[in-house]
């Protein structure tokens, strides 16, 4: 399938047109060094655009891109070890860096462009109450008396649609959900009446449903406002819903600069040809994820020429010269430092071929779980109150057939971790029944639990902190081995961590570094082979890929895919990633505030939702494609596991919702066609 | 709240029984209060008698049920140092120890909370470096030979304030400011790290992002989230001067409170004297430790999760 | 202030670190020797820790061959040449370099043998509290429930006794010795150990590599010994030399009230205690022996600081960073280094 560009709309294409007068913020040429104990990092290397009144720019790129450090330069939020050594920022035609420009830093930096950074859990004062923290904006900037600033502020959270406003006004941070926070960070933002609002991935933190809400919040305050926004993210989705205009950023330079559409449409540089291609789309199915091979390069030594090189398959000589950011082919203004742009239309290998999934899916359970309850207890409600219970899961019955792969899908709190954690037998079982092999497992202990170990294994989020920083790669792979005394003679022993590593993809020489000297896609390797090295037949893999960058996540996937099929591999695929669950799940089961709301099979789910919640789901993840049609996102968030309600656990948030709902809770019945669905009306 | 109190009054109880039964077992089972407090020549007779006097003839659980009582109401009998009660001359010395604790602590505080905020405010900058540099050394003196050293040079070769003993203000200055150093240094150095870690975190970005002035972020955020950390160990030094440490200061300068009460009961091998001091001193630990924790709960509604 | 070190990273959803992934693999030495060798280099680069190290060492070997060093017996009386003064006052002389005191004895003399006794006292109780505290913070760490409810229970209620009274009573009841002094200082000091030991055995509990050991099978042994241990090491060395400072003084102290080493043994404190008598008419029978307690203890401070700077990295990238800040010249040559 080819894509044609369709004739930009006149209202996107606002900001060439407006740039004869002078744009709100300009950035030329700007650079940022760190000094670090390793060398000097070059975070920013000559980054340059620049932002219309009302525009709205995506900034896109993966970790150490520098986007992040180009808006916090913005800010004034550079201090040492961070400087910017080069190239100039100005907003509204004035320059704000320097001593010169203190006084008209200050005005502006806080006032006339306002922050929201990513993390709402630590961006507000633990000690000061919301509505303290959003006046005082109000009385720095607006120079307004306490009384009026109260009034202003309950309106700034009136306006960012945070419920109950006056209580909310009085309370403490730690008394907010996350979807909350971020709410008042931007009330906070919002109080100065910016006209640049600079939003540093505002919604990573969050989850889907939730992210969905604050992005329709900042659409709406756009449009309402006026508002510019400059939206650093990784997320090409949440880039498409939001920006009319791109930039991607590369190892500290824009790489592509154009209009939203025709950047994701039709990229003209290699690199942001790949993140796209690598990024899973929600709608569609590939049989493996395309890829970019490499890595990032090392911003301590910078290559001379294009820093993409290395992983580039157009690279010639001329690519030993850095490439100007000079004007795209295609007729579209925008702007690309390629020599080699992409002019060919980008191609999609067909869609999804409908057999999918694993050939080798044996009917008969590998792991059955009938009623699975996880409790834990919370504590007392006070020195001689009841003891108050959390509820993570709630009776969950499901099978995993040999050589398949069930994705279980849900967001925070969902309880999809600690169902993951009680199969293996880490989180403890207060009911419910688990079996392998037709054989419970629910009450082992000592020796025959540890056996278990060689049967099932566990795959970890973080490949930072699951590896022992103090031990080398052989010490970690082989571990498995020497503590359920199979291992070999050390000649041996290393052959077969060297046969492991291979497997997964990693040099032998491998084997004598340790953790630190590998990147997050290679460490994941390595988790995934120690994971391999007991030769298990079930994989619980807890949100694998979640930490890795786009580029990676894809190598990563197509490898346990790989291993999948030469080992017959069954996977318990746990994640929050409904696109890259959709890849690689033969079957896949929703859960919500720990229970399954769904269960069925991957394509009949993502194609046909049945449950209200799966709906939700699905229409909160934000397609990459522009063109989409833009589904509603519904209000609310996850019930407290402490009191779940007596009846549906979605009741709360559901717009089917009746008596029968709140009074009862429905079990999770097949339908016609051997789907699972636990909901009264569907 | 009152839950709270209940609870750590609960807490003080069983520590105030444990103090009590670890006595018991020092000065009955481990010891020979026979031995250590009568002469050696003393006869057979005598000892009986003193034996009989002490309750010592009696079987062990009855002694300590006896020993429980008399904790409870306060009366340990007479010193046999002085021949009066004990109770009677810990009430006289115990306000000379309160007086040098509080006002020493007081000092303490009032000298590095800004010293270490200062301090914080430019972290390896001169000022910085100086005050770190002092505080360890002011760390490594030893107290009786700052002591000695104040006494040399204030009192001796400069003339300007007593030596020893007790009396007006300028009686307190020498021994307070000598029990003030180290707990100074130590709070310099705690005020020091904390501020730098407060004005690290992510909400101060924040605050900075949002344009407030710098005298803001500091002196009105980052201050109030250092203070419970800083207040603690403030605590912390108030409890430590008062469960003994004032021993070498009231040694040193003959100020006449519990500290050298308890080192003349010893010289005088005056058990019950002794454990009277050490029964007191508990008990004013644990009242100071609830009270403290009372007011770091006021500072900071969140403690109240950790309690629970 | 706050972007210290995570800030070329700071967009990212994956924690990288300051470094961003090289092509491949990195080229390292192995990583003992570069260990090795980074933490001579912070060393070398931290006067202050270097000056105690330095003195430590010298004192270490002090305490050794004292006998052979001392050019006198610390308890050879001569009432003939009693207060005699240092060798640069009148009526001073080089067999007497730091004077006598009032039975005649060279102070020079027991300040070098009393250097035994403040590292004796010190190490053997930072030994004997030390090993006892982590085991049971240890055992209160891994083992949680009930065990760690009793553990915590006890060392709060132990950290809220008078504990110096207490010390003071059991000196008076068991009566006052070098290995009471220890066993004493010993009984009050293992509480710090448990705690920092179990809070940090709960905090790596968590962590994703222990529960990955656990998870391929470690026995507990096991998962203590190769994977908690090791991380526990620094902090517990940063812990042990603040420690150390602390019970030399507290050494000196208890000697100085009379309740800790006893004559004929020398110590520090028993000197002080001796020549307080004498203060006005012989300072250098108290100075000296101060001196040598506080420039001891100073020097342990110093290198505790500069160790728990060394083992954090964290604090490590900040100190660059801050040097950095304070020298433009530094600044100017790594820029001026450039792009290689």
């Amino acid at each position: 399938m080819t894509t044609t560009l369709p004739p930009a709309p006149t209202t996107l294409a606002a900001p060439p047109a407006s740039e004869a007068e002078a744009p709100l913020l300009s950035v030329e040429g700007l650079t940022v060094d760190f000094y670090t104990r390793r060398g000097l990092v070059h975070a920013v290397r000559g980054v340059s655009f620049s932002l219309g009144k009302g525009a709205a720019l995506g900034l896109v790129g993966e970790s150490g891109c520098g986007k992040s450090v180009t808006s916090q330069a913005i800010m004034g939020l550079i201090h040492l070890p961070g400087e910017i050594t080069g190239g100039d920022i100005s907003w509204k035609g004035r320059s704000l860096l320097g001593p010169a420009a203190a006084a008209y830093r200050r005005q502006v930096c806080g006032g006339e462009i306002a922050i929201v950074f990513q993390d709402p859990m630590t961006s507000l004062d633990p000690l000061f109450s919301i509505g303290r923290q959003i006046g005082e904006v109000l009385v720095r900037h607006k120079g307004m008396e306490p009384a009026k600033a109260r009034v202003r502020a309950l309106e700034l959270l009136d306006l960012v649609r945070i419920n109950a406003p006056e209580r909310r006004f009085r309370q403490l941070p730690h008394a907010l959900s996350g979807g909350m926070r971020q709410r008042a960070l931007i009330a906070m933002a919002l109080a100065s009446e910016p006209e640049l609002l600079i939003a540093d991935e505002p919604t990573t933190a969050l989850d889907v449903t939730v992210q969905a809400q604050i992005l329709d919040l900042l659409i709406d305050l756009r449009q309402r406002l006026g508002l510019a926004v400059l939206m650093i993210t990784h997320d090409l989705g949440v880039v498409a819903r939001l920006c009319q205009q791109v930039a991607v950023m590369y190892a500290g330079t824009v790489v592509e600069r154009d209009r939203a559409d025709a950047v994701l449409l039709r990229p003209a540089h290699p690199y942001a040809r790949g993140l796209l291609r690598s990024t899973p789309a929600l709608e569609t199915r590939l049989d493996r994820l395309l890829t970019i091979d490499g890595q990032p390069p090392d911003l301590r030594r910078p290559p001379q020429g294009c820093a993409f090189l290395p992983r580039c398959a157009r690279g010639t000589d001329s690519c030993r010269t850095r490439p100007p950011l000079g004007p795209k082919p295609g007729g579209t203004g925008g702007r690309v430092a390629c020599w080699h742009p992409v002019t060919e239309p980008e191609t999609v290998p067909a869609a999804a071929s409908p057999a999918g999934g694993s050939a080798a899916v044996r009917p008969d359970p590998l792991v059955a779980v009938e009623g699975l309850t996880v409790h834990f207890p919370a504590g007392r409600d006070g020195l001689f109150g009841p003891r108050r219970v959390v509820q993570a899961v709630d009776g969950v019955s499901f099978t995993v057939r040999a050589g398949e792969t069930l994705g279980l899908v849900g967001e925070s709190g969902s309880g999809k971790t600690t169902t993951g954690r009680a199969i293996l037998r880490r989180a403890p079982i207060t009911r419910g029944d688990v079996r392998y092999r037709g054989q419970s497992i629910t009450t082992l202990t000592g020796e025959p639990l540890r056996r278990l170990r060689r049967d099932m294994q566990l795959i970890f989020q973080d490949p930072y902190a699951s590896l022992n920083p103090r031990m080398t790669v052989f010490d970690i792979v082989a571990e498995p081995l020497i503590v359920h005394g199979l291992a070999p003679d050390r000649r041996a022993l290393r052959d077969q961590v060297v046969d492991l590593l291979a497997l997964v993809g990693l040099p032998a020489d491998a084997v004598t570094r340790h953790p630190h000297a590998f990147s997050g896609g290679q460490r994941q390797r390595i988790g995934i082979a120690r994971a391999l090295t007991l030769e298990p037949a079930f994989i619980v893999a807890d949100e694998p890929v979640s930490a890795l960058d786009v580029s990676i996540r894809a190598q990563v996937v197509n490898l346990m895919q790989d291993l999948q099929a030469r080992l017959g591999l069954t996977y318990l695929f746990i994640a929050h990633d409904l696109a890259v669950v959709r890849h690689i799940a033969d079957r896949v089961a929703i859960m919500y505030a720990g229970q399954i709301v769904e269960l069925g099979d991957r394509d009949r789910v993502y194609a046909d939702p049945r449950h209200p919640y799966t709906e939700t789901l699905l229409a909160a993840v934000p397609p990459v494609d522009p063109r989409a049609e833009i589904r509603p996102t519904r209000p609310g968030e996850v019930p407290s596991p402490l009191a779940p309600p007596p009846g549906c656990r979605f009741a709360s948030r559901c717009p089917l919702v009746t008596e029968q709902c709140r009074a009862a809770p429905p079990s999770l019945s097949p339908r016609a066609d051997g789907h699972l669905l636990a909901c009264w009306h569907r | 709240m009152s839950r709270f109190v209940v609870h750590r009054l609960w807490q003080g109880v069983i520590v105030v029984f444990c103090v009590v039964v670890v006595v018991f077992v020092l000065t009955r089972l481990i010891g020979d209060p026979v031995r250590v407090m009568l002469p050696l020549e003393a006869t057979a007779d005598q000892r009986a008698l003193f034996e009989a006097q002490l309750g010592l003839d009696r079987p062990i659980w009855e002694q300590f049920l006896v020993f429980v009582g008399d904790a409870v109401a306060l009366d340990f009998g007479d010193s046999l140092w002085q021949r009066r009660p004990a109770m009677e001359i810990i009430a006289e010395r115990l306000p000379a120890t309160l007086i040098l604790t509080f006002s020493a602590i007081g000092l303490a505080v009032v000298v590095a909370v800004p010293l270490g905020i200062l301090a914080a405010l430019k972290p390896e900058g001169l000022f910085d470096r100086v005050v770190v540099l002092v505080s360890l050394i002011g760390l490594s003196v030893p107290q009786f030979w700052l002591g000695l050293l104040f006494i040399v040079l204030f009192a001796v070769q400069l003339g300007w304030l007593p030596t020893s003993g007790r009396g007006g203000v300028e009686h307190v200055i020498l021994p307070a400011l000598t029990l003030a150093i180290p707990a100074m240094t130590r709070i310099i150095m705690v005020v020091r790290s904390t501020m730098m870690d407060e004005l690290n975190r992510q909400y101060v970005k924040t605050l900075r992002a949002k344009g407030l002035l710098e005298w803001q972020v500091v002196g009105v955020h980052a201050l109030r989230n250092a203070a419970v950390p800083v207040l603690t160990l403030c605590g912390w030094e108030l409890i430590r001067a008062l469960s003994g440490y004032t021993v070498v200061v009231e040694t040193v300068f003959a100020w006449p409170g519990l500290g050298l009460t308890a080192i003349q009961a010893i010289e005088r091998q005056d058990l019950i004297l002794l454990q009277a001091i050490v029964f007191v001193t508990a008990i004013i630990v644990v009242a100071v430790n609830l009270i403290l924790d009372i007011v770091y709960k006021a500072i900071d509604p969140r403690i109240e999760l950790k309690a629970a | 202030m706050s972007q210290d070190v995570d800030l070329p990273a700071a967009s990212t959803v994956e924690p990288v670190k300051v470094e961003p992934a090289a092509d491949g693999l990195r080229a390292e030495a192995p990583l003992a020797e570069r260990r090795a060798e980074s933490i001579w280099s912070e060393l070398l680069a931290d006067i202050p820790g270097l000056l105690g190290a330095v003195f430590l060492a010298a004192l270490v070997i002090v305490a050794l061959f004292a006998p052979w060093i001392a050019p006198h017996d610390p308890a050879a009386q001569n009432i003939i040449l009693r207060l005699r003064p240092p060798v640069w006052m009148d009526g001073g002389s080089w067999a007497h370099i730091l004077g006598t005191d009032h039975l005649g004895r060279d102070v020079l003399s027991r300040i070098l043998h009393g250097s035994r006794i403040s590292l004796l006292v010190g190490l053997g109780t930072v030994a004997l509290a030390g090993g006892f505290g982590v085991l049971i913070g240890l055992i209160a760490g891994y083992a949680g429930g009930r065990t760690d409810a009793f553990i915590v229970a006890v060392v709060d209620i132990q950290i809220a006794f008078p504990g110096l009274l207490l010390a003071l009573m059991i000196l008076a009841v068991v009566g006052p010795s070098t290995m009471t002094v220890i066993v004493v200082l010993a009984l009050n000091g293992w509480m710090v150990y448990t705690r920092i030991t179990r809070s940090i055995v709960l905090g790596l509990r968590h962590t994703a590599y222990v529960e990955a050991a656990e998870m391929v099978g470690c026995r507990p042994g096991r998962v203590l010994w190769r994977h908690l241990l090791p991380n526990l090491a620094s902090p517990l060395l940063t812990l042990a030399t603040l420690e150390f400072a602390r019970i030399v003084l507290a050494e000196a102290a208890l000697s100085f009230l009379g309740l800790g080493v006893q004559p004929p043994a020398t110590s520090w404190g028993l000197d002080v205690a001796q020549g307080k008598d004498y203060m006005f008419r012989a300072w250098w029978l108290v100075t000296f022996p101060g001196i040598a307690i506080a420039l001891t203890v100073l020097a342990i401070n110093l290198v505790a600081s500069w160790s728990r700077v060394t083992s954090d990295p964290l604090e490590r990238e900040k100190r660059f960073a801050r040097r950095i800040i304070g020298s433009p010249g530094l600044r100017a040559r790594m820029l001026a280094k450039g792009p290689s």
